[in-house]
């Protein structure tokens, strides 16, 4: 079997496998749902709640993509003024890494205090996402060829030239690096700030769903709405892959396919 | 036939006295005269860091001299220069016709006004039918032709080229030595080349200036005295042997005068 049927074949046979064993585990063991429902029990609840947890998943996923549009444009516009002026950088720089080594589980009740609801959820999604994308791009920024910025001043080329048409394009599959972290993170922030806003009794997103459905010991529901944000997690990590694959292919070693 | 450069054309560029002291203290080149002639063709010849690429970069104005004047007698010329760097230094994002069309774009001009200039570039390099290339996709010696036709592209006066072919395989250097000398003969530029290949810079030159090592100073000039155009049969050539001869005594010298700074 060639490598790439086995990539696929592979996990597929450890999921049918891990499915299987959960499936004769409630069985034997006669485990009661809330305890541990089944694998076809959580896929029956997920046709069956289908409404409601797709609402829920629309609200998670909307804040994710919002939190994580944010983040691009925050981490990609902070790293490009960083990297304009010394003076600001040294002056934020500092607070960006605060922000983003203080846990948000810890920071998201304090914005649900000040904040609206959504604009907290939003918040949360942003700290947590942007500062991948700032410190790659800043990475990125940096790491231009010296030849090549000495060619753009024999040009004479002005900074706005050097940003767009060097830096920028350089940084570009760090910028992307960066990004597809943050896609991934973007969802774990809403989801904690959905968990913390949830817990103060309001929220319709999927974290919140899960938390609800603890409360009232729907564990089938709990495991419907966990199987959904995981494939959203992987749903998002693949859309990004797949723009870092479109966007470098032609030029940046890690998109090119290598002939062996 | 006349050939360029000649003891009675102008000046391109002079350099009296330059030095060059970095921040670390470091002296790179000092008290260095030097001047090139219009349509002459100068090897700078030294060993590894002894400052000629320094040299190179003050006269490109990418860096600053400490002491000393660069004087330009024609300051229209100090605008038009073209830079080939030891690497091809091309932008991987771009395919070869927008790395060849940059220097242009930079200079405003628009994608119709520059089109059919980028085309003759890389038509006088040879690379015509690689327009759309990227430059992963290029052999070394392509990359370092499109990086030629870069320089080209902004038909300057003056062109600088930093030891370009240092990194390529014997066979694509002497291809590409004997091409950038029907381009010079063709195009009528001034150029200063850097090496420190003996051969290559006695093969393409008509003047050779010696340089010492830390600090980079003028030790001797000698000239090739040998009509264009050169071809293999003057590379084979007792003559040719004679001029490497006294160019690697020359290089000796200049070596052990700086303590052997090698």
């Amino acid at each position: 079997m060639n490598e790439r049927v086995l990539r696929i074949v592979l996990p597929v046979a450890v999921l049918a496998l891990g499915v299987a064993v959960w499936d004769l585990v409630v069985r034997f063991a006669e485990l009661p749902p809330y305890v541990l429902p089944s694998p076809g029990l959580v896929l029956g609840t997920l046709v069956s709640d289908w409404n409601l947890l797709f609402g829920s998943l629309g609200v998670t996923l909307l804040t994710t993509f919002e939190g994580f549009l944010l983040a691009a444009i925050g981490g990609v516009g902070l790293a490009v003024l960083f990297n304009q002026s010394r003076l600001i950088e040294y002056s934020l720089y500092p607070y960006a890494v605060i922000l983003q080594v203080t846990p948000v589980v810890a920071i998201a009740p304090l914005l649900l205090i000040y904040l609206p609801q959504q604009a907290a959820v939003l918040a949360c999604a942003w700290i947590v996402a942007f500062f991948p994308v700032l410190a790659n791009t800043t990475l990125g920024l940096n790491s231009v060829d010296h030849n090549l910025s000495a060619l753009f001043r024999l040009y004479g080329a002005s900074r706005a030239r050097v940003l767009m048409n060097l830096k920028l394009p350089a940084a570009m599959p760090h910028i992307l690096g960066g990004l597809r972290i943050a896609g991934g993170l973007s969802l774990i922030g809403a989801v904690v700030a959905e968990i913390a806003a949830g817990s103060a009794g309001a929220g319709s997103g999927l974290a919140y769903r899960i938390a609800e459905s603890g409360y009232r010991l729907n564990i089938p529901r709990m495991f419907a709405a966990l199987l959904l944000l995981s494939l959203a997690g992987i749903a998002i990590f693949f859309v990004l892959s797949w723009i870092n694959h479109l966007a470098l292919r032609n030029w940046h070693e890690s998109a090119v396919k290598q002939e062996r | 036939m006349t050939i360029a450069g000649t003891s009675t054309a102008a000046p391109v560029v002079a350099l009296r006295g330059v030095g060059k002291t970095f921040a670390n203290g470091v002296t790179g080149i000092d008290n260095f005269d030097f001047s090139v002639r219009e349509g002459e063709f100068v090897t700078l010849l030294g060993p590894s860091g002894c400052g000629k690429s320094t040299a190179l970069r003050i006269i490109a104005g990418l860096s600053e001299a400490s002491r000393g004047e660069v004087e330009w007698p024609a300051q229209s010329n100090k605008q038009a220069i073209g830079f080939v760097f030891q690497e091809p230094t091309l932008m991987p994002w771009a395919s070869v016709t927008a790395n060849v069309r940059l220097p242009l774009k930079l200079q405003g001009l628009s994608e119709t006004q520059s089109s059919p200039r980028v085309a003759q570039a890389l038509e006088l390099v040879g690379l015509g039918a690689f327009a759309g290339a990227y430059p992963r996709e290029l052999s070394g010696g392509m990359k370092m032709r499109a990086s030629i036709a870069r320089a080209l592209v902004t038909e300057p006066k003056l062109l600088l080229m930093d030891e370009p072919f240092a990194a390529l395989d014997e066979i694509t250097r002497f291809k590409l030595n004997n091409d950038l000398l029907a381009l010079w003969r063709n195009l009528g530029k001034t150029v200063i080349f850097v090496t420190h290949s003996v051969f290559e810079s006695v093969y393409l030159s008509q003047r050779i200036v010696v340089m010492t090592s830390r600090p980079g100073r003028v030790s001797s000039e000698m000239t090739v005295d040998h009509s264009y155009p050169r071809d293999e049969s003057f590379r084979t050539s007792a003559e040719y042997a004679g001029f490497c001869r006294k160019a690697s005594a020359a290089l000796g010298e200049a070596t052990t005068a700086a303590g052997g700074g090698a």
